[in-house]
């Protein structure tokens, strides 16, 4: 493509931005003048807005897609459209302006606000939960409403399970007429009659209407019904077949109108199937007020002020809870009038064949392009957002709720009652009530924090006071919006959680209901979705009860939608968890032997799956009747109940594992003859369920079922099935993992096959193939031994796949990781070393396997690779120098990994050698490289010892000072630990002077972000100290302590601890008394803490510096300042611990003293160093002496006194003491043999305290 | 600050109260004279020596002692004041 061009849609591209933002900037004073029916009117600004006509620029312009020269002020100066153009094509800098307008265009969180839509993350059977109706129960409930509450459910079983009936035939009438039509006969109904003929329900006078006729038809059946609620519309579409069995059934006569939503999307096409009908513009006009009359959301939009048809008027026509485009909602009568002229086009009548698009799937499948009449046009998403935010404006403040953090255009509909201004003193309490709801809900789902915690709090506590039904019919419609995210299913699942723990029974009739809404919970991909999900129905069985949830759920145990009969049993299964397995067992046999459909066999059957899974070994006890529950079906006519029956078994057997093989007894049989008469996906089931049953067996038993599954095993080795060959690895790992099957066995069956047809390149390719391979051959390993499987393996080392190389490395290091290297004879050695070098030279891409591998092969040989040293460490020193940094390193990983034994082997020479090397190559840039090579030097220096280092230490340390200033974390660690060491055994080798720079630079470390590198760094001054003496270092850290930061101030007080424990107390202590005598808070506090460690450090060794430090205690305990005492308080828990019982207690009782009047202290760390400083006293002085300072205030007037402190030091006390404390009691004579005496002892007390 | 007191301490606390003869902040003099005799009691029992000493003094043999020392036990200080005392 030439310059040019680019350039061109450069320029094209900058005018449509320009234009837009033109647009944007003003508000369009002139639209409303010259084009009368503009107004409201919210079409695809973006395509046919003339006056952006620039959009246009590098189109055809003869036929006037819109009046030319109608251009908005700011372009005034250009002209028309094509003035753009040429002056664009030679102004560079306009691209350059683009590339801002870009970044005010699009919205950089874009993409992740979509992610955070739930519903667009999920695949296309998660979005099934929108096809589903949230239940009669609800409209029947609805039509009795208000005073009848509970007994509002007057939708019986009975009702429920003709629905169902009703659903399945419907379903299957459906069936029947879709294949028809395919064999391209049923187009016109004369057919359509034959099939439903002998069906006498209501039913059959819908199949005789027209077939464009029928879907209005039950929408209006739906609408005059006139009790559903708000929230079911999500599925009017979808779902009209169902709905309309079950409305048809119970309404008589339904009117006959037009659906618009049916329709296809062009308007003026759709006049329909019945031409002369009533005129169209008050069909159109209809559309948001009509349709949706019933639901709150029509009005939603009215109040404040939206354009009344547009914008929300699309959502309406859409079907609710879709999302639907601006651009990919029908268009009305007035938008297309706007944009077209009004003479020279006609309405003209469909084509006699029409029939509109039925299918829910293929509905939601049309493009989003089908508003721009055909051509290709760019995406421009940001121009309909800005048109989105002209028309309409988003409150974040709502009367009566307050500010809150967003404001959707989706919760518009939903809240709408609450949004205008409405006089509320004329509204009935009941409606009053819903707007209260409404109001609270908005505040959990869209308010700020602090207003949903108390809005939460508030419709918890006045839970039954609404009632059920007015909470529910606000909640679940929110939970089933396309729209919702994360954070507001969460919150909104959180109230239905609250709110169920309140309403309990009340709840019954909205069991389904809420079913409908939480079920889809279960099978999200986010685990804590789940989890609530989980909870919720827990909660919901709990309420209801167990005979009302099995009632509600049983008709969808055989529903004609496989999702809904997955999620029924997952939520079932729930239900088994909470109630009770023993409770539900009953139903389940009775269920899985049902004869009526195998649907629900195979749903009981997959509930106890589920249970099984979810439950874990809490099963067992249960475990023989849910076996004999679901053994029958293992030989079920039906395919899928035979296969669901195998899978059921395996997760009963995964989770019982590793008992109750007994329990299996009776399905042993059927399985393995199972076996041998499935192919297939059924028979991947059957090899499952043995997998996981071959465990549990005894030894003998194993042998035998093993060998009699391992001829099905070794013929579908060759199964191209990807999920077969899974499952064939996974049992033929189980099997070989149980103790009866014999090594020899596993060598002469097993393995040829396996490795024939598993240990092959493709099988490397996939990621989940690869770990089972790998996992598989480890578990053979086993019980074949390392010879024969490494032997077998090892010339796949040279293979010219590296995936492959890749895979036969990694089972090469788990088998020998897990049975060492001793079997490999020299043969073998030799060509294990050899492969081994080999695929390590010939990566392409350096791996952590090649390098584990190269390592633990290595280790596992030790002495035997001397031979091979010579080339490995060659190898190694070329590909040091290599030019990629990565090869560098892994280069210098492998040294590190290899040095130990190198040494072993007594090649000091070789070691000597890459020393010299590393060190030269200590100028690396790259810092993980850097860290990598530094850590191999320190390998080796730990292995040669620092003497016979070479490079010689005193050269080393030099060169190592200033990459201690790199603020790469693995080089800081690195070089760290290089110095730490050579500090702990060479110091001697380095001059004093270097060493004392390096403490400088050690300083910066104490600030590192890792603790080990901090640990290090506070050790390394401990070497030093030692090395050099402490004072020098000492001060060094004193004056340290002067710094802000905290955490360099903290690590220094704990290196000077270490100074003082490496070089004897009597050496730092002076100084840091002398320290502490500095009028600066930190300074002192640090001097405190120093003491605090090193007391603690030091032990019983304090007993000789306690009389020296105790004045500077007295002065401490005394400060004002809190951290002083608190810190104080700590020294001298430390001191009296490790003094205790050497002999001096004078100094314990003068600090005991000190403490004593801190224990009134409030601040939680205060009074915890306090605590702590009197438990250790009660070691020090005995429990008696503290027992009488506690006695003092263990009734003291002030409670809080008590609950601080007191009874805190008491309980301790008596928890730690209690024995030894009855001596000190305080003696309280018996008064009287009168046994009600506690008045005078109470009395003698008072002597006491 | 309130971190420290809603971890550690109510940790403490929570320690404490699963004991018996433990202080709370509202534990009364009567409580607190009832635990005392009964681990003095119970001490008395425990240690062999302190029993023997007991029972030589009462002339009571060990068996004897220990019963009546379990007795006493039941309301060492008498039944519990009423509420109103405090």
């Amino acid at each position: 493509m030439s310059d040019s061009t680019a350039d061109e849609i450069r320029a094209a591209q900058a005018a449509r931005r320009e234009a837009k933002r033109a647009a944007e900037s003003t508000q369009r004073p002139e639209s409303e003048s010259d084009k009368v029916s503009m107004t409201g009117v919210s079409m695809d600004m973006d395509v046919y807005d003339s006056r952006k006509g620039s959009r246009f620029a590098n189109h055809d312009l003869s036929i006037a897609a819109g009046p030319a020269g109608e251009d908005d002020d700011d372009l005034d100066d250009e002209g028309n459209a094509k003035t753009v153009r040429l002056l664009d094509s030679f102004t560079a800098p306009k691209h350059l302006l683009n590339e801002f307008a870009d970044e005010d265009a699009e919205d950089p969180f874009a993409a992740s606000a979509k992610s955070r839509q739930i519903a667009s993350r999920q695949s296309e059977y998660h979005a099934r939960r929108f096809d589903r109706d949230s239940g009669v129960q609800v409209d029947a409930f609805a039509a009795d409403d208000a005073d009848k509450g509970v007994q509002g459910e007057t939708n019986t079983y009975a009702d429920q399970m003709r629905r169902a009936e009703l659903e399945r035939e419907e379903l299957r009438v459906k069936r029947a007429i879709e294949k028809q039509r395919e064999e391209g006969v049923g187009a016109d109904g004369q057919e359509l009659k034959q099939i439903e003929a002998p069906d006498e329900t209501p039913r059959g006078r819908r199949w005789d209407d027209d077939e464009p006729e029928r879907p209005s038809a039950i929408k209006d059946v739906d609408m005059s019904d006139g009790t559903r609620p708000r929230g079911g519309e999500w599925d009017d579409a979808n779902t009209q077949g169902k709905e309309a069995a079950a409305a048809a059934a119970a309404v008589a006569a339904p009117k006959k109108k037009r659906s618009r939503w049916d329709e296809t999307p062009v308007g003026t096409a759709s006049g329909g199937a019945a031409p002369g009908e009533t005129p169209k513009r008050s069909r159109w006009d209809q559309t948001p007020v009509g349709g949706v009359a019933a639901t709150p959301r029509a009005g939603a939009v009215l109040p404040y002020g939206m354009t009344p048809v547009a914008g929300l008027g699309g959502e309406g026509v859409g079907g609710a809870g879709v999302v639907v485009d601006p651009r990919n909602r029908y268009l009305s009568d007035e938008e297309l009038n706007a944009m077209l002229p009004m003479e020279g086009y006609e309405i003209v009548e469909p084509p006699a064949g029409y029939a509109p698009i039925r299918t829910p799937s293929r509905k939601l499948q049309e493009t989003p392009m089908a508003a721009n009449g055909g051509g290709f046009t760019m995406q421009d998403d940001a121009a309909s957002a800005s048109m989105l935010g002209l028309t309409q404006e988003l409150p974040t403040e709502i009367e009566g709720v307050g500010d809150l953090q967003f404001f959707k255009q989706e919760d518009a509909q939903y809240f709408a009652k609450i949004l205008g201004d409405q006089d509320e003193s004329a509204l009935s309490i009941e409606e009053l009530k819903e707007r209260k709801i409404m109001r609270l809900l908005l505040k959990i789902k869209n308010g700020t924090p602090p207003m949903r915690k108390t809005a939460l709090r508030q419709i918890t506590d006045k839970a039954r006071e609404f009632g059920a039904g007015p909470l529910f019919d606000k909640i679940l419609p929110l939970l089933m919006e396309r729209t919702l995210e994360d954070q507001e299913r969460h919150l909104l699942v959180k109230v239905i959680d609250r709110v169920l723990y309140k309403l309990d029974d009340l709840v019954r009739p909205y069991v389904h209901k809420i079913l409908v809404v939480i079920e889809p919970l279960l099978i999200d991909e986010d685990y804590y979705a789940r989890v609530e999900g989980r909870e919720i129905i827990s909660n919901l069985s709990k309420a209801a009860g167990l005979a009302h949830m099995i009632s509600t759920m049983r008709p969808d145990i055989d529903h004609a939608d496989e999702y809904v009969r997955n999620t029924t049993a997952r939520a079932f299964s729930v239900v088994a968890s909470a109630l009770g397995i023993p409770s539900l067992l009953p139903f389940l046999k009775a269920v899985c032997r049902s004869k009526k459909s195998w649907q629900a066999r195979h749903t009981g059957i997959k509930i106890i799956q589920q249970i099984a899974i979810m439950m874990g070994c809490a099963v067992l006890p249960h475990l023989k009747n849910l076996v004999e529950a679901v053994a029958h079906g293992l030989e079920d006519d039906q395919q899928k109940v035979r296969t669901m029956t195998a899978l059921c078994i395996a997760a009963l057997a995964e989770a019982a594992a590793p008992y109750g093989i007994e329990s299996f007894d009776s399905v042993l049989k059927p399985l393995w003859t199972g076996i041998r008469k499935h192919r297939g996906k059924g028979l991947a089931a059957f090899l499952k369920a043995i997998g996981f049953i071959i465990p549990l067996m005894d030894p003998e038993y194993a042998n035998y079922y093993t060998k009699e599954v391992m001829v099905i095993l070794i013929r579908e080795f060759q199964s191209p099935d990807e999920e077969m060959k899974k499952i064939v690895l996974k049992v033929v790992k189980q099997c070989a993992g149980t103790d009866g099957v014999q090594p020899s066995y596993v060598k002469k069956e097993i393995l040829p096959e396996f490795f024939k047809n598993f240990l092959v390149r493709r099988m490397a390719l996939d990621r989940r193939n690869y770990r089972q391979v790998v996992e598989t051959t480890v578990e053979l390993a086993q019980k074949a031994g390392v010879a024969e499987i490494v032997g077998r393996v090892v010339n796949d080392l040279k293979d010219e796949s590296e995936p492959y190389r890749k895979m036969i490395m990694e089972i090469i290091t788990k088998v020998v990781a897990g049975l060492g290297a001793a079997d490999i004879d020299e043969r073998l050695e030799v060509q294990l070393i050899d492969g081994i070098i080999y695929s390590f030279q010939e990566q392409s891409v350096e791996d952590q396997v090649m390098l584990d591998g190269f390592g633990t092969v290595v280790n596992a040989l030790g002495i035997r690779v001397k031979p091979y040293l010579t080339q490995i460490v060659s190898t190694i020193l070329w590909r040091l120098n290599n030019k990629s940094a990565k090869v560098r390193q892994q280069a210098a990983d492998l040294t590190s990994k290899l040095a130990v034994v190198i040494k072993q082997c007594e090649e000091d020479s070789l070691l000597s050698k890459l020393g010299v090397v590393l060190f030269e190559q200590l100028g690396e840039e790259y810092p993980d490289t850097l860290g990598s090579i530094i850590a191999a030097i320190a390998a080796i220096a730990n292995v040669v010892g620092m003497t016979q280092m070479s490079p010689p230490v005193k050269d080393l340390l030099p060169r190592m000072t200033p990459i201690l200033r790199n603020r790469h974390e693995k080089v800081q660690e690195a070089s760290i630990n290089l110095i730490g060491r050579i500090a702990d055994r060479g110091a001697e080798f380095v001059s004093a002077r270097e060493w004392m720079r390096i403490c400088f630079e050690l300083l910066d470390l104490l600030k590192a972000h890792k603790k080990a590198i901090r640990r290090a760094a506070v050790n390394s001054f401990g070497y030093i100290a030692k090395a050099i003496g402490p004072q020098d270092v000492l001060s060094v850290l004193l004056t340290n302590l002067r710094v802000q930061e905290r955490q360099s101030r903290v690590c220094s007080t704990v290196a000077i601890a270490i100074v003082a424990e490496t070089c004897g107390p009597f050496t730092c202590i002076p100084a840091i008394l002398n320290e502490y005598r500095t009028p600066e808070l930190n300074v002192r506090n640090g001097c405190l803490k120093a003491m605090s460690f090193l007391f603690e450090y030091i032990g019983e060794m304090g007993k000789d510096y306690i009389h020296s430090v105790v004045t500077c205690l007295e002065d401490a305990l005394t400060d004002r300042d809190q951290v002083h005492r608190q810190t104080a308080g700590t020294i001298v828990k430390h001191l009296a611990l490790g003094t205790a019982g050497l002999g001096n207690e004078d100094a314990h009782l003068h600090l005991m003293n000190l403490i004593w009047p801190n224990v009134y202290e409030t601040s939680p760390h205060v009074i915890g160093s306090m605590l702590d400083a009197i438990e250790a006293m009660r070691i020090a002085l005995g429990p008696g002496i503290v027992l009488n300072y506690v006695l003092q205030g263990l009734w003291h007037p002030a409670r809080r006194v008590r609950e601080v402190s007191f009874s805190q030091i008491y309980s301790s006390l008596y928890m730690g003491a209690q024995d030894a404390l009855v001596p000190y009691y305080p003696t309280i004579p018996d008064v009287s043999d009168d046994r009600n005496d506690y008045e005078g002892r109470s009395q003698l007390l008072m002597m006491w305290i | 600050m309130s971190d420290l007191r809603h971890t550690a301490n109510t940790q403490i606390a929570q320690l404490h109260a699963r004991y018996t003869g433990t202080g709370h902040a509202d534990m009364t003099k009567y409580e607190w004279f009832t635990h005392q005799h009964r681990d003095t009691y119970a001490s008395i029992v425990g240690h062999p020596t302190l029993l023997n000493y007991m029972s030589i003094a009462d002339g009571e043999a060990t068996g004897r002692m220990k019963f009546e020392l379990a007795e006493r036990m039941l309301q060492p200080c008498g039944p519990p004041p009423p509420k109103d005392d405090e």
